[in-house]
């Protein structure tokens, strides 16, 4: 691989300043539109059926960032969200726990509070989220605060404005210092995909990104539309599997925003796997952020080892 | 094929609607008729090797009394009709094609060997969106450039090849009946089970007997039909040898004549390209339909820059093509269509490793019964290779490298072939430079095998003459 082989031999300079950054994320290959649109709708037509559905619905749950990020939220909505998240169908033990449970930063402590004995993480979103839009050291102050409340993981925002004006060292500069203040919390790096406007965007962002230490990009806030598609979380994939082979170290992907249906969720799972392999098909690689996804899965799992469809109400509201 | 831990269950497609007879006669003047001095042969499914049904090989009265059928019609009704008439029955037939969809993808997959997927959603689509297309033209050819009123031709005798039968047989019988000709059909021997079951929708769109005729048979069924002095129009789907032969039969006669041939293509990728996206259109390039497409990308032309980088990622690539039972849902890679096209495959194949290439497939299991050859690339190919200029007609892509644009366009123009060709680059001045070019029918940008009853298609040099497809399209079928 020669060019590859010469571009992660200059990965440590790549970041010297703008114009290194910008050379090098220019010189990524380009993506096209239609190409990579008909590629996803390609992989929507697998068709996922009985043992391969059921490790799949298993497996999507496990994926689930359960999600709330209303300014109305309040402590008893986030415990109760917990609750769902360790147990998300109590009349069935065998059905695993969701990933994380994804907040505000100030009601991490309630979120800390009700997880504590389980499994589930709990992530904040930070850094002035949704827009990001405020003076570095708030965003800073922002993240340590969410962290010293408890936080596993930090979901933050680049700064799309700089990224779209051209000033790649600035968003790397400041993914660096969130990573830093993250001490030993995962950074998920949310590139808000809809703003970015076209794919080859989307995959310097990514590369971007994971240049600056991210543990997990992620597609979206959930606030914009539109939010995570499958065409853009298929260029991300092709991102983390190239960084992988080029600079070897992993990165995990989170879509968010816009994945409500089991089936959806499915088809992302079959571009993980067909994109990536084995080795990110788990909840430390790949994430579903999403709230109503939750119910979906549940009920299409229930079907598939009862034969039938229960009614909405067996499911719980949280 | 990986076996990872998200491994697929078998997802097959519903063969409940499909109902194949025991036996088929021959479907002349509106009616399945037995033959009179035809032979019965049978035609099998390729990916298990089981008889599928008896068919009959037309003899020489057989395809005489096709041909008169088919004249009866043209002088009795067919060529009688407002354009508008004739619209009205393409329409009703593009509608039952849409109708029947899924028990023709079925049947086209048990017959052919290609995998549902593709049957299902290219294959029956287009057969329909063709139908739709020249449906539109039949009361508007005053309008398509050939003068005010243009003529037909009268009889055309069409033969057809078995890589893609429903959708071949679209190509020829709706731009020739949209015109106002009545045709005489041969189905490949391999493949006639969707022609039978298009003589159906014919007798459903209650189409004037005769205007449509569906003789099977092998290749002297195809030699009479074609040298049938009743003929007015003779097109030919298939190899560039039997095309040969076509023109020479022709020659001479007042037949009029198009051929769509044979192809080496070259799909050309510049070291800007979406990489890929470009992969993407490499896999589809030449192993959309098992590779068998004469207008496949079988000649992989690569930068040198970008050549390491790129074959790194195909290889990856085809290591997810999942080839086996083409009804499951999930199968990319179908069965070889016949026991002699896989020997040609093998042949060729050998020949490569002998010239020195070298030979790579993914880890691949084949089914044990029925016809089978994994996806195949070879690198280290040069032009005086036999891999570089023959046609295999199957999954196997022969890489050769590249440094300028220049030497691009001479190794992709340097074939006796000239169907199609590809080229991948982010550069649009690059794409226009290249297409002005290059000496191919069809020349793809960022994209291959992509089709669409609009566009014309057919060939430079050996890959034959004529269009089909688009205006075009209506111009063999006229007496311009």
């Amino acid at each position: 691989m020669s060019t590859t082989a010469s571009r992660a031999g200059d990965l440590a300079d790549v970041a010297a300043s703008n114009d290194t950054l910008r050379r090098f994320l220019h010189g990524l290959p380009g993506v096209d539109q239609v190409g990579v649109e008909a590629r996803a709708a390609g992989l929507a037509t697998r068709s996922i059926k009985t043992t391969a559905k059921q490790f799949a619905l298993d497996l999507a749950v496990r994926m689930v960032d359960l999600t709330t990020l209303e300014g109305q939220d309040t402590a008893g909505k986030v415990r109760a969200l917990c609750a769902k998240g360790r147990r998300p169908d109590p009349t069935d033990p065998t059905c695993p726990s969701v990933a994380a449970i994804c907040v505000y930063g100030d009601l991490v402590p309630a979120a800390v509070d009700a997880l504590r004995g389980s499994d589930v993480a709990v992530a904040a979103v930070a850094t002035a989220f949704p827009s990001g839009r405020a003076p570095l050291d708030l965003k800073l102050a922002d993240v340590r605060a969410a962290v010293d409340a408890g936080a596993d993981e930090i979901d933050m925002v680049i700064d799309r404005g700089a990224f779209l004006a051209g000033r790649y060292l600035d968003v790397h500069d400041e993914i660096t210092a969130t990573r830093a203040a993250c001490g030993d919390a995962h950074l998920k790096v949310i590139l808000e995909t809809g703003e970015l406007a076209t794919y080859d965007n989307v995959r310097r962002a990514s590369w971007l990104a994971m240049l600056a230490g991210a543990d997990f990009i992620k597609t979206s806030t959930g606030k914009v539309s539109p939010a995570a598609t499958p065409p853009v979380t298929l260029v991300m994939l092709e991102a983390v599997r190239d960084f992988r082979s080029q600079v070897g170290r992993q990165v995990g992907v989170k879509a968010a925003g816009g994945i409500r249906s089991a089936k959806d969720a499915v088809r992302y799972l079959v571009m993980v796997n067909e994109t990536c392999g084995d080795d990110w098909l788990s909840p430390d690689w790949f994430r579903f952020g999403a709230s109503s996804l939750l119910n979906d899965l549940l009920m299409q799992r229930q079907k598939m080892l009862t034969g039938r469809y229960a009614g909405p109400d067996y499911f719980t509201l949280d | 094929m990986g076996t990872g831990m998200f491994d697929y269950a078998p997802a097959p497609e519903s063969t409940a609607l499909v109902d194949i007879a025991a036996s088929y006669g021959l479907y002349i003047d509106g009616a399945m008729v037995d033959p009179l001095d035809g032979t019965p042969f049978k035609t099998v499914n390729p990916a298990t090797e089981e008889v599928l049904a008896e068919v009959v090989a037309a003899g020489p009265r057989d395809v005489d009394r096709a041909v008169a059928a088919a004249r009866a019609a043209y002088d009795g009704t067919w060529s009688r009709l407002s354009g508008r008439d004739r619209g009205k029955y393409l329409f009703r037939v593009a509608r039952l094609v849409q109708e029947r969809a899924r028990e023709l993808a079925v049947l086209e997959s048990i017959d052919n060997g290609k995998p549902i997927r593709e049957s299902r959603d290219v294959d029956v689509p287009l057969a329909a969106a063709h139908f739709f297309y020249y449906a539109g033209w039949a009361d508007k050819l005053g309008y398509a450039g050939f003068g005010p009123d243009p003529r037909p031709l009268g009889v055309a005798g069409q033969v057809i090849p078995w890589n893609f039968p429903l959708l071949m047989l679209a190509w020829k019988i709706a731009p020739a009946l949209a015109t106002g000709n009545t045709v005489v059909l041969k189905p490949a021997e391999t493949t006639p089970l969707t022609a039978l079951a298009f003589a159906d929708i014919c007798r459903q769109a209650d189409l004037p007997p005769g205007v449509v005729n569906i003789v099977t048979g092998a290749g002297d069924t195809g030699r009479a039909l074609v040298e049938h002095p009743g003929v007015d129009k003779v097109a030919f789907t298939g190899s560039t040898e039997v095309g040969r032969q076509i023109a020479r039969s022709v020659a001479g006669t007042r037949k009029k004549l198009t051929l769509e041939l044979g192809g080496k293509a070259a799909n050309i990728v510049f070291d800007d390209a979406p990489l890929d996206q470009a992969v993407e259109g490499i896999v589809n390039g030449i192993f959309f339909n098992q590779g068998h497409v004469c207008c496949a990308g079988s000649r992989l032309l690569v930068q040198e820059s970008v050549a390491d980088e790129l074959l790194d990622r195909l290889k990856r690539r085809l290591a997810t093509l999942r080839l086996g039972d083409p009804l499951d849902k999930n199968t990319d890679i179908g069965a070889i269509n016949s026991p002699a096209q896989l020997d040609k495959i093998r042949e060729l194949s050998d020949v490569g490793e002998q010239e020195g290439a070298e030979r790579w497939s993914p880890a691949c299991e084949l089914p044990e019964r029925g016809y089978w050859f994994p996806p195949t690339l070879f690198t280290g190919v040069s032009q005086a290779h036999r891999i570089a200029r023959e046609e295999i007609f199957g999954p196997v892509l022969s890489v050769l490298t590249f440094r300028t644009p220049a030497e691009a366009l001479e190794k992709a123009n340097n074939s006796p072939y000239g169907l199609s060709a590809g080229v991948w680059t982010d550069k649009g001045s690059r794409i226009l430079w290249m297409a002005q070019r290059l000496r191919a029918g069809v020349v793809w940008a960022n994209t291959f095998n992509r089709f669409d009853p609009t566009s014309p298609f057919g060939g430079y040099k050996e890959s034959g003459f004529g269009r089909e497809g688009g205006r075009h399209g209506l111009e063999g079928y006229l007496d311009v």
